[in-house]
């Protein structure tokens, strides 16, 4: 029987499952734009809030600017982590997830890639906006959103982590933010150093390196320790 | 194909059973049965390997189950206590990411499946618009979809009518007798026409208590 069913299955290669693992979120995105929406608005509205409450000088805005934009970028990334695995957590699509038979390594990647493209990415095409609200100079614009081009995934995939081992826990937004915001520290401190020094006229190349080792380090190492994390937290 | 060795398991300083030895070879069905809180479903959440919180042994073809992890989980399909249905997500849409998460479709494609577990003209309606019986549906026409030899099952009838139940009986016994096979809970007199062992594990633990 099982030699006459492999023959009729046809086997789907390790693209195409990421390909449909894309799809099903991008699916689910769009049925609760919310997911999209809610991320996006607060970064709007609290970037909006800062010259009404320190005032509208320019000098002091431009200055402020790069600092701003970084931290409520990463606080609505954070926001936004929460959606991630909640769901799946809770009608057991996580358990399939776990039980698939192709590696977790590029389902999870799929996963937090579709979530970058849902929860970061409108916030960087909004960034270069919000920072001329703010007077930044437009030497500083290519790089904001190359340091946030760079930047948002490594946040997301951190984040990955952090909601992977509270997902089992009903209330875990402070919980989350403890255990994930010092792993952030590095990336805002390198992205904003991008920005400040690209406004001062000085190399920014180095910091931007910099800045892509630790992509390439969170690209690596998060799924593994997220399906690790996965694992307690469904036991 | 899967052997179980001196499984022991607590939970809360409680022993939900201790020494449990099976196994389960091909066209056979194992019921597990017990009352509620009696470590069913963690029982099965263990062999599926998404508990690990005990110790002994677990073979499957004859090697340690986290030594072919990969082998395990493209045999094994796991139904589950929740029916891992998302429910902003139509049937169609649920399914197709799940044959895609095996890696391989079946031989039968999803419309076919649907149509066979009474939901036909259900493709595209959201799942959070279906009755519980309906969205239990959908979960199983996932047994369609799988090429698995060894289908875990926790609760498969909760929600069903009397119909759907004994469709689904038809589909588990026809399953084993073309060589499969099965693990299941219920509370459910089942009536399946195949060779079908009971674990009872309430009578294990009154056994062993001193």
């Amino acid at each position: 029987m099982n030699t006459d069913m492999n023959k009729a299955s046809s086997e789907l290669g390790l693209l195409s499952v990421m390909g449909a693992t894309v799809r099903r979120e991008m699916l689910l995105a769009f049925r609760n734009p919310g997911d999209v929406i809610n991320p996006l608005m607060f970064f709007v509205i609290a970037v909006t809030l800062f010259p009404l409450s320190v005032g509208t000088d320019e000098n002091f805005l431009s200055a402020i600017a790069p600092g701003v934009i970084w931290v409520t970028a990463l606080l609505a990334v954070m926001l936004s982590m929460d959606s991630l695995f909640r769901a799946d957590f809770e009608d057991g699509n996580l358990e399939q997830l776990l039980m698939s038979p192709q590696p977790l390594y590029f389902l999870l990647l799929a996963k937090i890639f579709s979530h970058w493209l849902v929860a970061c990415l409108p916030i960087i095409l909004l960034a270069p906006v919000l920072a001329s609200m703010l007077f930044m100079s437009p030497e500083g614009m290519l790089p904001l959103v190359l340091s946030l081009l760079l930047g948002t995934p490594v946040l997301t995939l951190l984040g990955g982590i952090g909601m992977a081992l509270t997902v089992g826990l009903s209330r875990s937004g402070l919980l989350l933010a403890v255990l994930i915001l010092p792993l952030y520290v590095p990336v805002l401190v390198f992205g904003t150093g991008v920005v400040q020094a690209a406004i001062n006229g000085t190399a920014f190349s180095g910091l931007l390196a910099l800045l892509a080792a630790l992509f390439a380090l969170a690209v690596s190492l998060s799924p593994l320790a997220i399906s690790a994390a996965l694992k307690i937290s469904i036991n | 194909m899967l052997e179980v060795h001196g499984l022991y398991c607590e939970r809360d300083e409680r022993i939900l059973f201790k020494d449990l030895s099976f196994s389960i070879a091909p066209g056979k069905a194992l019921q597990i049965q017990g009352s509620n809180g009696s470590g069913k479903t963690t029982l099965l959440r263990i062999l599926c390997g998404l508990n690990s919180d005990f110790s002994g042994e677990i073979l499957w073809q004859e090697k340690p189950v986290k030594q072919v992890r990969s082998e395990f989980c493209s045999d094994v399909f796991y139904l589950g206590h929740a029916p891992a249905i998302n429910r902003t997500l139509s049937p169609r849409e649920n399914l197709r990411w799940f044959s895609a998460s095996q890696g391989k479709t079946g031989n039968i494609d999803i419309s076919t499946a649907l149509d066979e577990l009474g939901l036909a003209g259900y493709d595209d309606v959201p799942c959070f618009m279906m009755s519980a019986g309906q969205q239990r549906r959908v979960s199983l026409a996932r047994m369609k979809l799988t090429s698995a030899r060894l289908w875990v099952m926790d609760e498969p009838f909760t929600a069903l009518d009397k119909r759907g139940v004994s469709e689904v009986e038809q589909l588990l016994s026809d399953f084993v007798n073309a060589g499969g096979s099965l693990i299941l809970t219920t509370h459910h007199p089942l009536q399946i026409a195949c060779d079908i062992d009971v674990i009872n594990l309430d009578s294990r633990v009154q056994e062993s208590a001193p």
